[in-house]
């Protein structure tokens, strides 16, 4: 399936993302990894919990009132429901053990130059380049 | 005050997110898949982000010695590579590659509404709890 090359939307997007990153370090102090941000409103909930919860809301609530404004979101999922429960489920556990994702090391981490940042982000990048090799020209897709 | 705080930069993460593409697994993937249906936009978001915050923290960090709204900075100060840190994330990348959601991605992209969203999550959520759960039994005398 085609996707449209968006370079100036993907730009504006992420430096979005960093802008909401350095205002959550300059207002909370807090890196802004959604990994982390969500293992604390799953219980036993952290103690500070109630931030999480807002900062949550509203990256949910904003793409929906995005839509309800008239923009448009493009989205379409390309894989099983199968392969959504499997990659959802590895996805958990890896980020747990792994201590982040893309917006925590690949993003606030790195932007720290921190050596165990950009050692999570180089081996997951290249993981997901494997991965995606092997379903997609190896297994033709699950 | 901090509640509120942390819902608006939640918002601009949001949106931010979902214009990007990075809610959007079809893009996700395609940006990994170079033999295929290759898009290369999400090296702007990742190049976008990283820059401002690089800027962000800079600036933050230069001008004061503690946050607006809380009493200090919490930033993760370990330096240690191990198998944990490394077996982790090349987990994280193979679930990745397989449904094309990240965690940061896929909150986001439940505004949308759609139901795949909500599966992954699901999933993800689960990922999360067995984890934990094996943290605080098998793995306990290891892992302090």
């Amino acid at each position: 399936m085609e996707t449209e090359f968006t370079p100036l939307l993907s730009l504006g997007g992420g430096v979005l993302i960093g802008l909401a990153a350095t205002l959550l370090m300059a207002f909370h102090g807090r890196i802004a990894g959604m990994t982390g941000i969500l293992a604390g409103v799953i219980p036993p909930l952290s103690s500070d919990w109630p931030w999480r919860a807002a900062f949550l809301a509203g990256a949910i609530v904003a793409p929906a009132l995005y839509i309800v404004a008239g923009g448009e979101i493009p989205f379409a999922v390309p894989v099983s429901t199968f392969a959504l429960i499997l990659g959802g489920l590895i996805v958990g556990i890896g980020v747990f053990f792994g201590s982040g994702c893309t917006s925590g090391h690949g993003v606030c981490g790195m932007a720290r130059l921190s050596p165990r940042s950009i050692t999570a982000t180089i081996v997951f990048m290249l993981a997901t380049f494997v991965t995606v090799f092997v379903v997609r020209h190896v297994l033709g897709g699950i | 005050m901090r509640i509120f705080s942390a819902l608006l930069i939640g918002m601009i993460f949001g949106v931010g997110i979902a214009i990007s593409g990075m809610a959007n697994p079809a893009k996700v993937l395609n940006f990994f898949d170079i033999a295929g249906t290759w898009d290369p936009s999400l090296i702007f978001v990742m190049g976008g982000a990283l820059v401002t915050t690089a800027i962000g923290y800079r600036l933050v960090f230069g001008a004061r010695a503690a946050p607006l709204l809380d009493k200090s900075f919490i930033v993760p100060t370990s330096k240690v590579i191990d198998a944990r840190l490394v077996g982790g994330s090349a987990l994280f990348g193979v679930g990745w590659g397989i449904a094309g959601f990240c965690p940061g991605g896929a909150i986001p992209a439940l505004g949308l509404g759609y139901s795949q969203t909500f599966i992954f999550v699901a999933a993800m959520i689960g990922g999360i709890v067995i984890a934990r759960t094996l943290q605080m039994t098998i793995l306990k005398p290891a892992a302090a």
